[in-house]
């Protein structure tokens, strides 16, 4: 007997028979049992048979391409360090851009991975829960890959060998741990709105494409290859995002409020832990492509402006604060480059100060500010450089309860005062360096009075002891290799050394 | 600068004939080259065609192929057998 | 210009990173493996406690009742990362893609008999749902347990799992002619079929279990280790009787990916049965509640393929599931 004709399904119909009804209804035990978490936030999901899937990979041509990927990449590493491409970048001190990386956003990927396996194995609808399962994966080959990729680097330069216990303990490092923890421990549709739309969709392009554009500017052809190797998983990550946002508030109106307070939550805390990313631009890439003012009005105000019109018919409206946080564009970097050029006697990569080249640059880029607000006190510093008295900050800084980054920031409308907000809960004062920061507390203060803030616990004696020495110790940190000032450093030492070798070989 | 939408692909030479292609079929379209990358913006709308790329390559160019190369997008996509389309309001 | 580097000093000033070389216990070259697993999950000074279970770090060893000195003694014997995982998968699979090709040319499924064509709706298609249940499984267990070396070898379970599930629905569209009807058949015998209701019950038992660990046994080890034999070596060796030779090509990804998983598996068990008494008695616990329960609920799926050899092939894999149990030190 022949069986009729065959007939020819599309990538829709093929991928909807390949996925969708592959669950079931339980009913030995009760679907609110099997899927415990889904419910608690109060987002309300009618039918999530709507659910559309914008890419509709099966997991066979998931690692078909992922795999291609993983080959090609591997490839530039294992030449990379057959040739010793460290030897190619533009100059060593863009290595501190990559150690902040290695410690500060790699251990989160590792997080993204884990918390979407909760979700890929909590949500209810098939669509996301099969999205969520691929980017689990795909996050903890962001993880693996930026450890491959940075392993070389970690031979030849200080500061990478301990990144997971320095994640766990180094005060700057839990502004990104307690973003990634605060979103772990939220709801799944609350950790989507904040990692899949917020960060991913509307922040992410911040730190990969300028970012990694400028790894390739600079000669790292390793990092620029994991980086927009990654960026392309990142392209289904961001569909999710948006697929998410637009989902809940087509289920149900009842959403709007709850997913409007936490873009605005998050839109906030990623525009704090991106001014990481806006010092590692203007100030750690030797040769630059492009401001963080530049790259924010691209990636924020243009870009986010189209996105958060399109969504404007479902009644979201902009991040609260957008307009502050386009306002600090314009100092956050110089702010935070000045943080840790005074406390880099506690930090695990090298500060230095900008040459007069790259201070002409800043001032171009920063025409409202850098001449004006910046450049004074770095001048004030360069002289005591030059004094032999290079300054280091000795006194403890005080850290915003939320996002836990030293109060440096200053006020809006008025750049010459340092901001300060504080708030009191259960008869204990707690302090913010924002409104954005305050507001947050105050929506959650259960949840963020809990928050393990470095500078409190150095102070309760949690951390190795009470001098510098003991605290550095405690954090696996080499006194006088990984931390302080680049000049003088053995980084700098070994840079020169192989500097004056290839002089000498050219000649 | 509402409504424009985006695709930012690799610059190297696997992803070289869907730019072009991408150029052609997108009269509008804008590219911004920068070190590795490319980010071409075209507004309201933006469509890669599978039998573009195709005739460039000289084989069947599946739009899932695209995975290798993409880096970043703005709008919402939607993908089937013959084309990749990015848009605002779907 | 060329650059002679061999005239520069360009020796490393270590080879791992330090947390690799505490456990290699010497600052040696570690593998992409090792480097890429070890320590990896943060352990300490967690920010907040869960709103969706406040009882546990989002990060705890307290979400299983096995204990463990270090959790990365689960070292992956494959030694997976993400890109070895991937590209293993892709040429596993590129086999299968021609598999299919094969069997579509020469158009096999026509040599099935009528009756066992019905069979194989009834007995494989269904198992897409069984495999569906062992995604949400290995889920769970990278959501919830400890340390890089069970979350990732985990979630590339949990990929594996929804691979084969998408291979058994093809097969299924294959034998519809291109359509979904039987895969629409075999959801109804996997909801209301008697043969199937045991075990659709243990899967969603399974689904409840809150400690990862015992998911992990009633799973891998118990579910899987019977099922897969009695499935595709006695199931199939049935088919081969009624012309479904085209049936053992299409599953042969199953097959080798069952070796393969059971080596994973195995040294799980072994390493936790290993540790501690306490383990080895929790351990043996769990996987002989979870083996009689399963076992009887496969009796009526054995009966309707199998007849009346159904006894004998459930003592069998009974008896190879016990002997492996016993090689991994659990006490029977």
């Amino acid at each position: 007997m022949t069986p009729p004709r065959k007939k020819k399904m599309n990538l829709k119909q093929r991928y909807a028979l390949m996925t969708r009804g592959l669950d079931w209804e339980t009913s030995y035990q009760k679907m609110d049992d099997v899927f415990p978490y889904d419910t608690f936030e109060g987002i309300k999901i009618t039918d999530w048979s709507k659910w559309e899937d914008p890419f509709r990979l099966t997991m066979d041509a998931y690692w078909k391409y992922q795999g291609e990927k993983e080959r090609k990449l591997y490839a530039v590493l294992d030449s990379f360090a057959q040739n010793n491409g460290q030897l190619g970048i533009s100059d060593a001190r863009y290595v501190n851009a990559i150690k902040l990386f290695l410690t500060g956003v790699t251990p989160l990927e590792y997080q993204a991975h884990r918390h979407f396996a909760h979700l890929g194995r909590h949500i209810r609808g098939v669509g996301p829960r099969v999205a969520a399962q691929m980017q689990s994966l795909d996050e903890l080959r962001h993880a693996q890959t930026q450890i491959h990729t940075i392993s070389h680097y970690n031979k030849y330069f200080d500061g990478f060998a301990e990144f997971p216990h320095m994640h766990d303990r180094v005060w700057y490092l839990s502004v990104p741990k307690s973003f990634f923890d605060d979103a772990c421990t939220a709801g799944p549709f609350e950790f989507f709105t904040a990692i899949s739309f917020a960060f991913e969709y509307v922040l992410t392009n911040l730190l990969f494409v300028p970012f990694m554009s400028g790894a390739a500017y600079n000669g790292d052809l390793a990092t620029v290859t994991f980086g927009f190797s990654a960026q392309s998983d990142e392209a289904r990550h961001m569909t999710l995002g948006i697929e998410v946002i637009k989902f809940m508030l087509e289920q149900h109106p009842d959403n709007l409020p709850i997913v409007q307070k936490w873009v605005d939550k998050w839109f906030w805390r990623g525009h704090k832990m991106l001014g990481l990313v806006a010092m590692m631009m203007d100030y750690m890439l030797p040769k630059r492509i492009m401001s963080w003012k530049e790259a924010w009005e691209i990636y924020f105000t243009e870009a986010g402006g189209a996105l958060f019109e399109d969504l404007s018919r479902y009644g979201l409206r902009v991040p609260k604060y957008a307009d502050i946080a386009t306002e600090e564009a314009e100092h956050i970097s110089h702010q935070n480059w000045a943080i840790f050029y005074q406390y880099t006697q506690a930090a695990g990569f090298h500060t230095w100060l900008p040459t007069d080249e790259e201070m002409a640059w800043l001032s171009e880029k920063y025409p409202n500010t850098f001449d004006k607000y910046y450049r004074p006190r770095f001048e004030m510093w360069r002289e005591m450089e030059a004094k032999g008295e290079r300054f280091y900050n000795n006194a403890l800084p005080q850290l915003c309860q939320t996002c836990q980054i030293p109060m440096g920031y200053t006020e809006p409308g008025d750049p010459g005062k340092i901001g300060f907000r504080s708030t009191e809960y259960k008869g204990e004062r707690y302090h913010f360096c924002s409104d954005g920061c305050k507001d947050i507390f105050e929506n959650e203060p259960e949840k963020f009075a809990q928050a393990w803030l470095p500078v409190h616990q150095i102070f309760q004696g949690n951390c190795g002891g009470a001098d510098l020495g003991d605290v550095l110790k405690w954090y696996h940190m080499d006194n006088g290799a990984d931390n302080l000032d680049y000049s003088g450093s053995p980084d700098q030492q070994q840079w020169d050394a192989w500097q004056a070798a290839r002089k000498k070989v050219a000649n | 600068m509402a409504g424009i939408v985006s695709i930012t692909l690799q610059n190297n030479d696997e992803a070289r004939p869907v730019i072009e292609s991408i150029l052609e079929d997108n009269p509008s379209a804008n590219a911004n080259y920068m070190p590795g990358a490319v980010k071409i913006d075209c507004p309201e709308r933006l469509v890669v065609k599978a039998e573009s790329v195709s005739e460039r390559i000289g084989r069947d160019w599946d739009p899932q192929e695209i995975h290798l190369t993409i880096v970043s997008m703005g709008g919402s996509l939607d993908e089937d057998d013959d084309e990749l389309v990015l848009s605002w309001g779907a | 210009m060329s650059i002679d580097i061999k005239t520069m000093n360009v020796e490393p000033k270590r080879h791992t990173f330090a947390h690799v070389a505490r456990r290699l216990g010497s600052d040696a070259p570690a593998s992409r493996y090792e480097e890429g697993v070890y320590d990896l999950q943060a352990t300490t000074h967690f920010h907040y406690r869960p709103l969706w279970g406040p009882e546990h770090w989002h990060f705890d060893e307290g979400r299983t009742q096995i204990k463990m000195s270090d959790w990365y003694k689960f070292k992956d014997p494959r030694q997976y990362y993400y890109g070895t995982y991937t590209i293993a998968r892709a040429n596993m699979h590129q086999t299968t893609d021609r598999n299919f090709a094969f069997e579509e040319k020469r158009e096999m499924l026509a040599n099935i008999e009528p009756e066992w064509r019905q069979m194989i709706v009834n007995y494989l298609v269904p198992l897409r749902h069984y495999e569906w249940g062992a995604n949400m499984n290995a889920c769970s267990i990278s959501d919830a347990g400890y340390g890089t070396a069970i979350t990732s070898a985990a979630i590339f379970t949990a990929g594996d799992r929804l691979g084969i599930a998408q291979i058994l629905s093809r097969i299924g569209i294959s034998l519809g002619n291109g359509t979904g009807d039987l895969l629409d058949d075999a959801k109804a015998q996997w909801m209301d079929g008697e043969a199937w209701q045991g075990l659709r019950k243990c899967v969603e038992d399974s689904l409840v279990v809150k400690d990862w660990f015992e998911a992990l046994v009633a799973q891998f080890l118990v579910m899987d280790g019977l099922i897969y034999p009695l499935v595709y070596n006695h199931f199939d060796s049935e088919g081969q009787k009624h012309g479904a030779a085209a049936i053992s090509i299409l599953c042969e990804f199953m097959v080798d990916w069952n070796t393969e998983h059971n080596r994973w598996v195995d040294a799980v068990i072994k390493v936790a049965a290993k540790e501690s008494e306490e383990n080895q008695a929790l351990l043996s616990n769990w996987y002989g509640e979870w083996r009689d329960e399963i076992h009887k609920a496969l009796q009526p799926l054995a009966a309707m393929v199998l007849g009346d050899c159904a006894d004998s092939a459930l003592a069998d894999v009974k008896e190879q599931l016990d002997k492996r149990a016993g090689k991994l030190g659990l006490n029977l």
